[in-house]
């Protein structure tokens, strides 16, 4: 037998082998896309381990209609054009039927075109504004609250902070925009003098011209809406320029854990609005999920900062997996059809969705819990 | 007036750290005429090294600062023989591109070195900032303050001063007639890179405590320097020094009085004005023809 004809025949064998059992069992794929690289690297990584932890948890109880589920993670580098073109090759090259994604209202809003071009659903677990389930893109199945959700929750702390002047600080974008727009409305609405609304660049690590400007504006209470890098340099340089305001960020992604170690002191009497509360897993809605989720985090040794993240990986991972299963087949059509009437016991509550949006069109929003937490003494406590 | 001071002292503070950020490019940029995009990187390899070094191993914080400022030496040492070194006499299009594939390929090691997520650097200062009357400031941002400028005289009278600044200037007006002069252009070519990612490393090992250090803290800092030397002339200390200023000013009192969101368009709008009057920023003499 000649070399080359030897080489043949063992390529045609492998790929007997390979592809005989591949064919009677083959996973089903969830696409995710997420910030793995670049400015939100921190925040997208925690989710793709929770989705992670998700994916395992599923496997191990028999997956689902039959087959495991595979997850096939794409970083979108926290850039809008990366996002689109992840979204592209997971549904066009992938085959996937259902996505996962895109953490940051201007890497969802980026790639929600395309999901109308291919009809293909996707969850989004990370991203607060308004636009996404109100613009009448009938793909999308949002399971984090609206900006406008969290200032409705915060509502009651009004009264309760005693606040008479609020001033704004938000990053310059879709979601730093849109909390600060809410939030003056809401307060406005309960009699609150709004004073200075500052902007910062997504990337920009000094504030001090905005906090010199609030501090002349003198409110009582500062509104923060950003990652948490930026949130922990805001809060240092407030303490730096002796800004008095009680700073109070918004967003669910600055992790108080990650602020008691990287801003120390200056975190402590901040206020935090998230949508987990690890710290006390009784006080949420479903505390055994809670409670076996963080066991697995530690058990992995991912960071403990990261938990008021990767949260969302799992809730979502088993949103998309529980309409997978109500839908019976793994099919775009069927699975957005069926993520309409899932209920799901989530870590963050129990999700289910009502509708948003333009009639005939509405895109799909979930009501999920919001909390307030303080940081006190380099400790998170209950507010 | 309390507003205005406190705009005034921050714009002292975050001008020096231009500053420090511009005259190491200037060096780069300037005398070698080297697109040198890795600049923000060796500033975040400054950062890493003081997070390393203090963090991790326990180096005192000022034995640290100055190990840090020798490796990116080192390191920029490196990146010259084994990139630049075969590109002197290369056009600019060559060597910029081979400077954009050294910046992502360093960004995306000091990824996978230090993960995407941020690490905060303690300093020995006292956490209560210095209050003088109306206004206060950190006092880790008057430390850096205070190095910025010793760096900078330190920087200038290497130039200007020295034998080897007279012979970097010599080579990079005419390599041919310096070489003639029996300078050594190649090692010439080297100091300089090294010097001026040194004076890069030492400000992402100062500003690195000031903030936090992650993979694309370079990304910004890249774009201030590119903007003070530009600013300030081509090759010029004291334009790069008072570049930093400046810009530091105008994002100051533009964020403040006008509007915050245009904070880093203000910066360049100065830039555009001032070159339409002095298309060769403020202190560049006009180009000589070699």
């Amino acid at each position: 037998m000649k070399v080359q004809d030897f080489l043949r025949a063992t390529k045609f064998l492998t790929i007997l082998l390979c592809a005989a059992p591949a064919v009677a069992q083959e996973p089903i794929r969830i696409g995710v896309t997420q910030p793995l690289t670049g400015a939100f690297a921190a925040s997208g990584n925690y989710v793709a381990q929770g989705a992670k932890i998700a994916e395992d948890a599923i496997n191990a109880s028999g997956g689902v209609l039959g087959r495991k589920i595979q997850l096939v993670v794409e970083d979108n580098k926290s850039n809008p054009t990366e996002a689109v073109a992840t979204a592209e090759k997971l549904i066009a090259k992938d085959k996937v039927p259902v996505l996962m994604g895109a953490w940051s209202s201007t890497l969802t809003l980026a790639v929600m075109p395309k999901l109308m071009e291919y009809e293909v659903p996707m969850l989004v677990e990370t991203s607060s504004s308004g636009k996404i389930t109100t613009s009448g893109n009938p793909f999308i199945f949002r399971i984090s609250p609206t900006s406008e959700m969290e200032a409705r929750a915060f509502t009651p702390n009004v009264k309760t902070f005693g606040i008479k002047k609020a001033d704004f600080l938000a990053t310059n974008n879709d979601f730093g925009l849109g909390a600060s727009q809410e939030f003056s409305q809401m307060l406005k609405a309960q009699g609150v003098q709004v004073g200075v609304m500052e902007t910062m660049d997504p990337k920009a690590t000094d504030f001090s011209a905005q906090l010199a400007k609030i501090k002349a504006s003198g409110g009582d209470t500062l509104f923060v809406t950003t990652a948490v890098e930026q949130a922990t340099l805001i809060l240092k340089q407030a303490k730096e320029q002796q800004v008095k305001a009680r700073i109070i960020t918004t967003g669910g992604s600055v992790s108080p854990d990650q602020l008691i170690a990287q801003a120390g002191d200056a975190a402590n009497g901040s206020y935090h609005l998230v949508f987990f509360t690890p710290w006390f897993p009784e006080a949420v809605k479903n505390p055994d999920i809670a409670r076996k989720f963080v066991a697995e985090w530690n058990a992995r040794k991912y960071n403990i900062g990261g938990l008021t993240e990767g949260f969302r990986g799992w809730d979502g991972i088993h949103t998309i997996v529980e309409a997978i299963k109500a839908a019976g087949k793994a099919e775009p059509k069927a699975i957005a059809q069926a993520l309409w009437n899932v209920k799901v016991k989530g870590i963050n509550g129990d999700i289910a969705f009502i509708k948003q949006g333009p009639a005939g069109k509405e895109s799909a929003q979930n009501v999920p819990s919001v909390y307030v937490v303080r940081i006190d003494n380099g400790k998170v406590v209950k507010n | 007036m309390e507003q205005l001071l406190q705009h005034g002292l921050n714009a002292l503070m975050l001008g020096s750290t231009y500053a420090l950020l511009g005259i190491g490019l200037t060096l780069i940029f300037g005398i070698m005429r080297v697109v040198n995009f890795t600049h923000g990187e060796l500033y975040a390899f400054g950062a890493y090294m003081m997070y390393a070094l203090v963090m991790k191993a326990g180096v005192n914080f000022f034995a640290a600062l100055g190990l840090a400022i020798v490796l990116g030496v080192l390191l920029g040492a490196l990146l010259e023989l084994v990139l630049l070194s075969r590109l002197r006499v290369a056009d600019i299009d060559t060597t910029m591109l081979v400077m954009i594939g050294a910046w992502i390929a360093l960004q995306n090691a000091e990824q996978l070195a230090w993960t995407g997520v941020a690490v905060s650097i303690n300093n020995p200062f006292p956490a209560a900032p210095l209050v003088l009357g109306p206004v206060s400031v950190a006092w880790n941002r008057v430390f850096v303050f205070v190095m910025a400028l010793s760096l900078i005289v330190v920087a200038y009278k290497v130039i200007n001063g020295t034998k080897l600044g007279r012979a970097m200037r010599a080579t990079f007006q005419d390599r041919d007639t310096a070489a003639l002069m029996g300078v050594q252009i190649g090692a010439v070519h080297t100091a300089t890179f090294a010097l001026g990612s040194g004076l890069a490393a030492a400000a992402g090992a100062l500003l690195g405590p000031v903030f936090v250090a992650y993979p694309s803290m370079g990304d910004l800092a890249a774009a201030k320097a590119f903007a003070v030397v530009i600013l300030g002339g081509l090759g010029s200390i004291p334009g790069a020094t008072l570049g930093g200023f400046i810009l530091a000013l105008v994002e100051e009192l533009g964020a403040g009085y006008i509007s915050s969101g245009y904070r880093d368009a203000m910066g360049f709008l100065i830039i555009i004005v001032i070159l339409l009057f002095r298309p060769t920023g403020l202190f560049a003499r006009k180009e000589r023809i070699g």
